[in-house]
């Protein structure tokens, strides 16, 4: 029994606090309870339909709608791999099949360490980095088998792991917590765009090509000024 | 003429800490709210409605017109939500913007709430992407601390509050209804229209929903005019836009260009079809608008070009396979993802998807016989037009795309007995080796 | 249907839309949804998820129609769900019957429904009364296109129980949503909900929080295939098989009307009639289950005399009216107590009986705490009247419950309350100790009042201009109202005052009849006041005799003192459990005490272990009668069974009186119909007012509330145990501070004894416990004490 103790509780009714009505806070609240609880605990639905004054089969309803909440322990870092038709192509079925060979587990399973819950998941939004993998939320792009086998080994043996285009990886319980809406310092972390998100500007700025000057402005919001590098990947 | 590439929510990209409040407003940022709040809301209103802004988000309807639906009159407070649960396969431009240039959304949204007088907004943005929540997060609170957001903006005595909501995982969320139901903290499962949002939207008040691009198109329309925007794109096809290209081109990548340009052109500026192959097909915006292939190089990307050889503009997303994809393979995937997706609210959505993926599993295993593809084609039918939304449709657009372009295909796997495709050959590390 | 035409009168006034469907041209009123235009045209659309009562959901996509013009001369590109668009002028609509394009969708539909169905409709309770069985037989393909091409279906195993009561197939659901649609929005119960996703989403509970709705057995009938199915019907019978006959349920004062199933002279089932006047579609769980009772192995066969040795022997029905009659003349005064479960026709008989064949106005049908103001506020407020209608709920601007817990007492009431208040039509205002969840289910407001305070309570409302109670507000007081002095009275004086509605709703389905038929010492039958002498004539001349007694007669507390004092010698007792008299120790002493006690009665009882002369009575099922709703409308019903040797009241009483010399004038339901007819209601003075003065009478110390849960010991759901499962559990209600001093398991001590049971939070005052009224031991009345009474409270471990 996992109980929701007196400060996630707190936190619960915070989050239901920040909307104009308390059912709102429902999906963030239950990424907290996955923070707190390692998965979607029968106490934690308790709590949110306490909180909320719905049915706990109403939030039952929603935990079991939304794919990102677990049922079962999910490992300290969650790992997907998209398999959605262009990823899937380009090698994220070979890389899952790696892993699952790699990991001796099935999709949504946990190794036995519980530090990796593999799973194949959706389209991410980063196909212009495809294969994709996800590391508790944060894009890993552009793997291979290798570069995948890899990275989850790093991850079970404590390295540290970065995202290409994020901060350092923490665990699934922490990174659910920043879906909670409770940031955790890492923002700054990571490049603001990855080599793939900057082919067509460096075009842009090597041929010169810009939007229309703005009638009677020398610069302003839209128009391109100088620029610095910025960071790329890793 | 306008350039090829007209680079505005991208220009900032390569910025050095892009995303901060003091990068953008180096460039300007903020600059579009002030002036926005010495209009009147409507005047802001009718600018958006003239430069032709249509939705970024696949369905193009007009920003502007949509706003004007807000009943002025109703007492009830106005909501925006802005739709950033970016998840239709091969769509990927919300997410590095956001990830990049998050104060262009948070100063849209201002503009934008600022214009139908709502004092509160909410930015959903799907869970599956933590950094650029971290992101919005913080430019969100970025944005409180400089007086941006919150009361009285700029003396200007208009309130707003944005709240940053991150999903759980549900495609279905980005259809604008089901939206409104997972920011309610429910089931995501598409609401009854009519009432529609912009009467009845969230918590049953009126509500604009849009696209993060949308959004983020609203400041520079604002600060340089509308003519300014309208001056890009074609004749129904205002402005510029995102054009993600993704697969088998030898430089993937984010592509701003004024609508109207052409595959055959952004082929080329990705270097190309990856070394020694050909293009097959493609999807002009996401899964669930209908395959093209190399016959329709030259269709201009914009809503009445791509619908005129019978698919749709959608998310500009623009997925290339080449020859080495076995297109039977590739249609089966995406059903498996709409069946998985469903939301299970109506009948011909939630079996039907159930269905075609046994047939089409049967067939890309050359189990079958080639009446099966009249079957599929028939249970395509009975699916698309007959569902709650939209979703099911587009689950009946690659298969009846890929059967149209590609019938000789399907029938090969029956006379192979299976796949005649390797696998292996398709993949980005089948030539150019591991990329580190 | 909830479409109406409109009257000739109404078409005038109503706002009507004109469009063509099949071909046909058609009026409808404005905001008619496409389905039900259709049903104008004799077009029945087929549909799943779509009911009348419940909100659109367009759903399962079953009812798409083909629309070419949609009222502005432009088609709609794709086929519609008629059963979420509303009419338009000018709009054609071309259903199956004559769209290839519509036929087509229809069909493909019902081919996606029925690929992950089972189809094992040979071994389906819904089998042969099923929408998706008939839809398919009429509409589906021969063959199987799924099957043909080597689909595999979804599989679940089979029935979960989501109650005891209730059992869901979810292999057989089309997840139209039906049932939780009504949980929520009907019941205000959701703990069904949907759960997973797509193809994989299926009905469901949370584990821990069973459907237990007292309305849970709605969603089985509305369910339109054999997914939800009940632990009590399944495997019974086929509906082919079944005889269904309407009658009205008999667990309230309700009046709802119901269709009874039966096979072969037993009942099968019991499924909600449609009364939209009354109960529309939906019954309770008590009304739809609870009939076993009438199977009990207890149940009289027989008439019994009581033998020289003490014991009953079997007596001819000749022998038992001759000894009845012989021994109430012996005994002297006699008096007659009715319970309230009685039809107005046996209560026109006991009402009759009493004057003429015994010679007293010492009858009472109260077998509950009651009192004198009680007594007169019936003769001068409630008799005759019709105080208000369900169609008055669902109009009011604001309800106002007093002594009332419409979820518990009266279901029908609760749900049109729901639906009044969900439409933001009307408020509900509580007089009671504590926000109950059936009041916060109706988004209800409370006026915490302890018990003996309600009378101050109603008064308040007057002066309170947040209250707002005019002529647009509606009082409902309930029977438990009597205990409080003053608080009849001083609805009286608010109704009067504002002009607001005011009605009376008691518990049981015989009340408001028994008052009618004059089953009270102040009121003859027709609302006749036996103080008035003119009343009194005219009563006895319809029936035929010289005179009726002018005596005022005792009420049942007043009868029960009088047996013990040895003034009452002869007791007529029907119906009555001594353990629902305000006093069941004395109640039971009397028994002991008369000389001689005649009891009519369905199944052994405490009366009928003791009397002298014991007949049985029928069940309402085995006879006709009438029982008349809260709101004064007469309910009439046939006999469900053709059971000769069962017998109503009335015909037992008119065999004694005829054995003293008296005759009723009837002997059947008809001819006491016909009595009751010539009657007809009293067109003279009513019965004056005696208004008791308002004041507080509760006590300094802590004081006992309660009434009585929808499903708790009472004998009407003996043998329908997977019912009684799904009842509330018996729970001590105290205030937080309470419970932290006492909890969690509470002794509460009255003067008539103690129970221990486990304590619940709840929003109430520290000098104010709850209990439900009898849902342990043998009930409250015989274990601790009167409601309002004084207890003492400790902790159970103390």
């Amino acid at each position: 029994m996992t109980q929701v103790d007196d400060k996630t509780y707190a936190e619960l009714e915070q989050i239901a606090a920040r909307y104009p009505e308390p059912r709102s806070g429902l999906l963030p609240m239950l990424h907290l309870v996955q923070s707190a609880h390692g998965r979607i605990t029968p106490e934690g639905i308790e709590a949110c339909a306490d909180i909320l004054g719905i049915s706990a089969a109403d939030v039952s309803g929603v935990a079991t709608f939304y794919t990102m909440y677990k049922r079962r322990p999910v490992g300290d870092y969650h790992v997907g791999v998209c398999t959605n038709t262009l990823c899937a192509v380009m090698g994220g079925d070979a890389i899952f099949s790696r892993l699952k060979d790699h990991l001796d587990v099935g999709n949504d399973e946990t190794t036995p360490d519980g530090k990796i819950t593999l799973e194949h998941i959706e389209c991410n939004a980063a196909c212009d980095y495809a294969p994709v993998m996800m590391v508790n939320w944060e894009f890993m792009d552009n793997q291979t088998p290798e570069s995948a086998t890899q990275l989850v080994d790093d991850l079970r043996s404590g390295n540290e792991v970065r995202s290409t285009r994020g901060p350092r990886i923490v665990t699934w319980r922490q990174a659910e917590r920043v879906l909670a809406g409770y940031p955790d310092g890492l923002v700054d972390e990571g490049p603001a765009a990855g080599p793939a998100s900057l082919v067509g500007l460096r075009l842009a700025r090597e041929n010169d090509w810009k939007a229309p000057d703005s009638p009677g402005l020398e610069t302003g919001a839209g128009a391109p000024s100088s620029t610095s590098e910025a960071e790329e990947g890793k | 003429m306008t350039d090829t590439l007209t680079p505005v929510l991208t220009d900032s990209w390569d910025t050095e800490r892009a995303w901060t409040l003091p990068a953008y407003e180096s460039r300007g940022g903020y600059g579009a709210l002030r002036k926005a709040l010495g209009m009147e809301p409507g005047a802001i209103v009718e600018a958006v409605k003239e430069s032709g802004l249509r939705g970024r988000g696949g369905a193009g309807f007009p920003t502007g017109m949509k706003w004007s639906f807000i009943p002025q009159d109703n007492p009830k407070p106005k909501y925006l939500v802005v739709n950033a649960d970016e998840s239709e396969p091969g769509t990927c431009k919300d997410i590095p913007l956001m990830m990049a240039n998050p104060h262009v959304l948070v100063e849209g949204v201002i503009i934008s709430s600022f214009a139908i007088r709502a004092n509160k907004a909410f930015i959903y943005i799907r869970g599956e992407v933590l950094h650029v929540i971290r992101r919005v997060q913080a430019a969100v609170a970025e944005a409180y601390a400089a007086g941006h957001l919150g009361q009285d903006i700029h003396g200007s005595g208009y309130d707003l509050d944005v709240i940053v909501h991150a999903g759980a995982g549900a495609y279905i969320c980005g259809e604008e209804t089901a939206l409104l139901e997972g920011l309610e903290g429910r089931r995501g499962q598409p609401r009854l229209r009519p009432p529609f949002p912009a009467v009845a939207g969230l918590y049953a008040s009126p509500t604009v929903i849009n696209n993060v691009e949308s959004i983020a198109s609203v400041p520079s329309i604002i600060e340089h005019g509308h003519e300014w925007f309208a001056s890009m794109g074609t004749e129904k096809s205002k402005g510029y836009g995102i054009f993600s290209l993704s697969g088998h081109v030898a430089n993937p990548g984010q592509f701003e260009a004024p609508l109207g340009i052409t595959l055959r052109e952004l082929i080329d500026l990705a270097g190309g079809i990856r070394d020694g192959h050909q293009l097959k097909f493609w999807t002009p915006g996401g899964s669930s608008t209908p395959l093209l292939t190399d016959e329709h190089l030259d269709v201009p990307l914009d809503f009445e070009g791509v619908a005129g050889v019978g698919s749709m503009l959608g998310t500009r997303a623009l997925q290339i396979f080449d020859e080495t994809t076995c297109v039977v393979r590739a249609t089966l995937r995406w059903t498996e993802f709409y069946k998985h997706e469903s939301c299970g609210k109506c009948t011909p959505c939630r079996e039907g998807t159930w269905w075609l993926v046994q047939v089409l599993s049967r067939l890309e295993q050359g189990v079958g016989s080639e009446s099966d593809l009249d079957l599929l084609l028939d249970q395509c039918d009975n699916i698309a037009g007959r569902s709650f939304c939209a979703l099911a449709d587009g689950a009946a657009a690659p298969i009846q795309s890929s059967i149209k372009f590609f019938r000789d295909e399907y029938i090969a796997h029956l006379t192979h007995g299976g796949c005649p495709f390797d696998p292996a050959a398709s993949t980005l590390f089948a030539t150019s080796g591991a990329l580190a | 249907m909830t479409v109406s035409t409109g009257s000739t009168t109404e078409a005038a006034t109503t706002d009507l839309v004109n469009l063509t469907i099949d071909g046909i041209a058609v009026s409808v009123p404005k905001d008619t949804l496409l389905i039900r235009a259709a049903e104008q045209v004799g077009v029945q659309i087929p549909r799943f998820c779509d009911h009348p009562l419940l909100a659109p959901v367009g759903a399962c996509r079953q009812c798409l129609v083909d629309i070419p013009d949609a009222g502005n001369g432009r088609p709609f590109p794709k086929p519609q769900a008629s059963c979420t668009l509303p009419v338009a002028e000018g709009m054609v609509v071309n259903t199956q019957a004559t769209s290839p394009v519509a036929d087509k969708a229809q069909q493909g539909i019902m081919e996606f429904l029925l690929i992950n169905h089972p189809l094992d409709c040979p071994v389906c309770d819904k089998g042969g009364e099923c929408p998706l069985q008939n839809q398919a037989m009429s509409n589906g393909r021969g063959e199987s296109r799924f099957s043909a091409t080597g689909g595999v279906k979804r599989t679940f195993p089979k029935p979960i129980s989501i109650s005891a009561q209730v059992l869901l197939d979810r292999e057989r659901c089309v997840l139209c949503a039906r049932c939780t649609r009504f949980s929520e929005e009907i019941a205000g119960d959701p703990f069904i909900a949907l759960l997973e996703r797509g193809a994989l989403q299926q009905v469901g509970i949370y584990e821990k929080e069973p459907f237990e709705s007292y309305f849970s057995g709605n969603t089985i009938q509305i369910c339109p295939v054999g997914a939800l199915t009940s632990a009590e019907y399944r495997f019974r019978s086929r509906p082919f098989d079944l005889v269904s006959s309407p009658s009205v349920a008999e667990h309230d004062a309700c009046g709802s009307a119901i269709r009874v199933d039966h096979r072969r002279g037993k009942v099968m089932r019991r499924l909600s009639g449609n009364d939209p006047e009354v109960n529309e579609e939906w019954i309770t769980d008590k009304d739809r289950f609870a009939f076993h009772y009438a199977d009990a192995a207890d149940r009289l066969t027989y008439p019994q005399v009581r033998d020289d040795d003490g014991s009953l022997r079997p007596a001819s029905w000749p022998e038992a009216f001759a000894v009845a009659a012989r021994g109430l003349a012996e005994a002297g005064a006699s008096a007659v107590l009715t319970g309230g479960r009685v039809t107005a026709e046996d209560a026109f008989a006991y009402s009759k009986f009493a004057r003429v064949a015994l010679g007293t106005n010492d009858i009472d049908f109260r077998a509950r705490p009651l009192s004198a103001e009680e007594t007169s506020f019936l003769a001068s407020e409630v008799v005759l009247r019709q105080g208000a209608t369900y169609s008055d709920l669902e109009s009011a601007a604001t309800v106002v419950l007093a002594g009332l817990e419409p979820e518990d007492e009266a279901g029908a009431i609760f749900l049109r309350l729901r639906k009044a208040t969900r439409a933001s039509r009307t408020r509900v205002i509580s007089i009671a100790p504590f926000e109950s969840r059936g009041l916060q289910k109706l988004g209800g407001q409370l006026i915490a009042t302890k018990p003996g305070r309600e009378a101050l309570a109603l008064q308040d409302l007057l002066g309170h201009g947040d209250y707002g109670i005019d002529s647009s507000s509606v009082i409902l007081v309930g029977e438990r109202l009597a205990t409080a002095p003053g608080a009849l009275s001083a609805a009286v004086e608010v109704a009067r005052k504002s002009g607001a509605k005011l009605a009376w709703v008691p518990r049981r389905a015989g009340d408001r009849g028994a008052v009618e038929a004059g089953c009270l010492p102040n009121l003859l039958p027709g609302g006749r006041p036996v103080a008035d002498a003119a009343a009194r004539v005219d009563a006895a001349t319809t029936w035929g005799v010289s005179g009726l007694p002018e005596t005022a007669g005792r009420d049942a507390d007043q009868i029960v003192a009088a047996v013990n004092a040895g003034q009452v010698g002869g007791l007529v007792v029907g119906g009555v459990d001594p353990d629902d008299t305000a006093d069941p120790a004395a109640f039971r002493a009397a028994l002991d005490r008369a000389s001689f006690v005649v009891a009519l009665e369905l199944r052994e009882s405490d009366v009928t272990r003791v009397a002298d002369v014991v007949f049985p009575v029928a069940p309402v099922s085995d006879k006709a009668g009438t029982f008349v709703t809260w709101e004064g409308r007469p309910r009439p019903f046939e006999a469900v069974l053709s059971v000769p040797s069962s017998l109503p009241d009335l015909r037992i009483l008119a065999g004694i009186a005829e054995e003293l010399g008296t005759s009723l004038g009837f002997r059947t339901v008809a001819e006491a119909r016909a009595q009751m007819e010539e009657m007809g209601p009293w067109d003279g003075e009513r019965a004056a007012p005696e208004p008791v003065q308002a004041h507080d009478v509760s006590d300094p110390g802590v004081t006992l509330a309660t009434w009585k849960q929808m499903l708790d010991n009472g004998r009407m759901q003996d043998g329908d145990d997977n019912l009684r499962a799904t009842a509330r559990v018996a729970v001590a209600r105290v205030s937080a501070n309470v419970y932290d001093a006492l909890g969690p398991s509470i002794t509460v001590t009255g003067e008539r004894g103690s129970v221990t049971v486990p304590a619940a939070i709840a929003e109430i005052a520290d000098d104010v416990v709850w209990l439900p009224a009898n849902s342990s031991g043998r009930g409250l009345l015989a274990e601790v004490g009167l409601p309002g009474s004084t207890v003492t409270l400790k902790g159970a471990d103390e």
